[in-house]
């Protein structure tokens, strides 16, 4: 869906800002992380969306879509993240909007990280990663796109 | 405190003199400024000028003795050490119930339950929004008879229990009640809390289901049906812990928490109560942090503040009305996935604040909850960290051995300040449940998490192995062995009895009994007899918060960062 974003670029060659959606996935109401990060992104001059907590995949997806972003963060504290992530990207396929990179933060053990990049998910940060680390992979997830990097 | 003027004009000259000379030697600071964890400026040095203004028999006094800073009870631990609860629970009720008894069997000598996220929002294993998440991070209970295992041979008229659990309190007291009751147990012998602090829940916790007002009329029939029927229940435990969680500091924790009492007392006040009616039965949780000095200070100035506040806003006569009892749970927030096992070291910083705080009962997590529920191993480990402070290291021996430092003492006033000014402001706008509404605490609260953040970020704040003396991780420290649950187990086996229950009950009557509970909801009655009927009757957790949903509505939160 990110092609559909190039042509609503003002002028040719200006590149636009990069548009990040924030997400709770699941019914874990701990949003502190989440909401850190999304102001954090904004202070780091990106687009940024938060769609707040106890969305399902398939909202994410939709909301995804709708918004026209690039990146989808999702904050999960509540150890469902080997069922509801493998959806949300089921959810974006179906929607022809695997272009969208999902990366995720929260509670993810080592070994559920690897079985989640393996299914698709860009990167895993787990609690503690420093803001910078997280733009900089944000970045390189970027790199290609028509867009501003921070 | 009062100490002649000469004994004062002596250490004036004293001290400016040490100034003088300090600075002369040649001693620097190693940073510009010292503060505590919410910010208080933290001296070189206290004495007892900086707490002579204090008037020893109204601030400080003695233990079990208004305002009771030093601690509720005459002699606190000497007594009785406090109550060793720790927070469990995962897959189904029979698997926790192997959990609680291992404990127990260890020392534990209260139970704490926590319950998984359907359960917490009022949802049955069955609903496709609980997929994922059954018997995850807590232990799924939708019906009497899950309660019913949850409890299987323990004694319910002897050890007493704390449930975790906030919109669906109703549904979850009337379980455990009917439980008990079924067992012979009288009413006068159930002992433990229900959370039932359905205020927070808009501020930090967010399992709220019904909007703000409702939820705070049903927490109150909470309060009132517990008052008239079990003269041991803690029918609320008024909480901090998730506010300082959520990113508020250990001023704003107890401002904020403090505040949602005033509000559920007026509410009860305002239902007919006199104040020493229900009042004793009123209890606390707030968490305690790494920052030592600043979360004991905290437990001592929330003492004082609440029994000023009884005692002088709301007349309270029994002693009993005046206590602030609470449980407290070590900070998980500052718990680490980097080096995990460090967390060992700061969850015992932050028991013996608790214990030097006076906590009437007390959680330790586990080492390991930064990446996952706790092992066997690790949740034992939790409970003998608790173990090893009450018997091994001599601080429970003497009641707040700290009362009188200069520092503790001087810190216990300043937070007490500081506390006062965020409740006046509370105050200013009508209470906690208007300042809810206007989204006060919820950005206050954001605002301090940001901070936070980027304090570690900055490096203003040290924590190790996070921003400072990192170094390679050694592979036992990355890969350490995690606790698993297998959810699609857990939920296909709770699935399958639920629908044994459900087929095995009088489907008619289940209806009648939920669309009585309808009535009286609407009435504006209060809920508990129905919703116990209903429970009794076998209706499921689901079912009965439906029912209240079609009458309530339910909250949608406004998205603020």
């Amino acid at each position: 869906m990110s092609s559909n974003s190039l042509e609503i670029v003002g002028a040719p060659g200006l590149k636009r800002r990069a548009k990040i959606l924030v997400a709770k996935i699941g019914l874990d109401g701990h949003d502190r992380g989440a909401k850190v990060i999304a102001r954090a992104l904004k202070e780091y001059g990106f687009e940024v969306v938060y769609i707040g907590i106890r969305q399902t995949p398939e909202m994410i997806a939709k909301a995804a879509v709708q918004e026209d972003v690039d990146i989808i963060g999702i904050s999960i504290h509540s150890g469902a993240h080997m069922v509801l992530i493998p959806e949300l990207i089921e959810h974006l396929k179906r929607l022809n909007a695997e272009d969208i990179k999902v990366i995720v933060g929260g509670i993810i053990p080592w070994e559920d990280a690897q079985r989640l990049k393996s299914m698709g998910v860009s990167e895993v940060f787990t609690p503690d990663t420093p803001i910078e680390v997280i733009v900089e992979k944000i970045n390189k997830l970027l790199a290609g796109k028509n867009v501003e990097q921070k | 405190m009062t100490f002649n003027k000469e004994f004062i004009e002596k250490l004036k000259s004293l001290i400016d003199q040490w100034e003088r000379d300090k600075i002369e030697l040649g001693y620097r600071d190693r940073l510009d400024r010292f503060t505590t964890d919410s910010g208080i400026k933290v001296k070189t040095v206290y004495t007892p000028l900086d707490i002579a203004d204090s008037d020893y028999f109204e601030k400080i006094g003695l233990p079990g003795v208004y305002p009771f800073t030093r601690g509720i009870h005459y002699n606190m631990y000497r007594g009785k050490i406090w109550t060793m609860r720790e927070f469990s629970g995962f897959g189904s009720p029979e698997d926790t119930n192997k959990r609680l008894k291992y404990l127990v069997e260890h020392g534990e000598t209260g139970l704490s339950i926590a319950f998984d996220h359907p359960t917490l929002i009022g949802l049955d294993p069955d609903n496709p929004l609980a997929a994922g998440e059954v018997g995850v991070t807590g232990v799924s209970v939708a019906t009497i008879e899950d309660m019913d295992l949850l409890f299987k041979d323990i004694d319910m008229g002897k050890i007493t229990t704390n449930m975790t659990i906030n919109p669906p309190a109703p549904v979850m007291l009337s379980f455990y009640v009917a439980v008990a009751r079924s067992r012979g147990v009288s009413d006068d012998r159930i002992g433990g809390t229900v959370q039932n602090d359905q205020l927070k829940e808009f501020i930090a916790q967010k399992t709220w289901v019904f909007p703000p007002r409702s939820a705070l009329k049903i927490g109150i029939d909470v309060i009132e049906w517990s008052v008239k029927n079990l003269p041991k229940w803690n029918p609320i435990s008024i909480s901090g812990y998730h506010i300082y969680e959520a990113g508020a500091t250990a001023v704003q924790e107890l401002a904020f928490t403090l505040a949602d009492g005033i509000e559920y007392v007026r509410a009860m006040i305002n239902r007919g109560y006199s104040v020493d009616d229900f009042a004793p039965r009123l209890s606390f949780f707030f968490v305690s942090g790494i920052n030592v000095f600043e979360h004991i200070a905290k437990f001592r100035a929330a003492r004082r503040m609440w029994a000023k506040i009884m005692k002088e806003w709301f007349g309270a006569r029994k002693k009993r009305s005046m206590w602030l009892r609470f449980h407290t749970q070590t900070s998980g927030v500052e718990l680490r996935a980097i080096e995990p096992y460090n967390n060992i070291i700061r969850i015992t910083l932050q028991a013996i604040a608790a214990v030097l705080g006076g906590t009437q009962s007390l959680h330790t997590n586990a080492f390991d909850e930064a990446l996952a529920l706790p092992t066997e191993f690790s949740a034992k480990l939790a409970l003998r960290t608790q173990q090893i402070i009450a018997y091994e290291s001599g601080l429970a021996d003497t009641v707040d051995p700290l009362g009188g430092s200069y520092y503790i003492e001087w810190l216990t006033d300043k937070i007490e300040e500081e506390a006062w000014k965020i409740i006046d402001r509370v105050e200013s706008m009508g209470g906690m449940l208007n300042a809810i509404e206007n989204g006060y605490p919820q950005r206050e609260i954001t605002e301090s998490a940001y901070k936070k953040q980027k304090e570690i970020e900055e490096m203003k704040k040290i924590v190790v192995g996070v921003n400072a003396f990192k170094g390679e991780l050694l592979e036992e420290e990355v890969k350490i062995p995690l606790f698993e649950v297998n959810e699609e187990q857990i939920r296909k086996h709770q699935i399958d009895k639920l629908k044994r229950f459900k087929s095995s009950r009088d489907g008619i009557k289940v209806k009648r009994v939920l669309a009585e509970l309808e009535r009286a909801a609407m009435r504006g009655e209060n809920i508990m007899p129905y919703v116990y009927n209903a429970a009794v009757s076998k209706a499921t957790l689901e079912e009965i918060m439906n029912s209240l949903k079609s009458v309530y509505g339910e909250w949608s939160e406004p998205i603020l960062y």
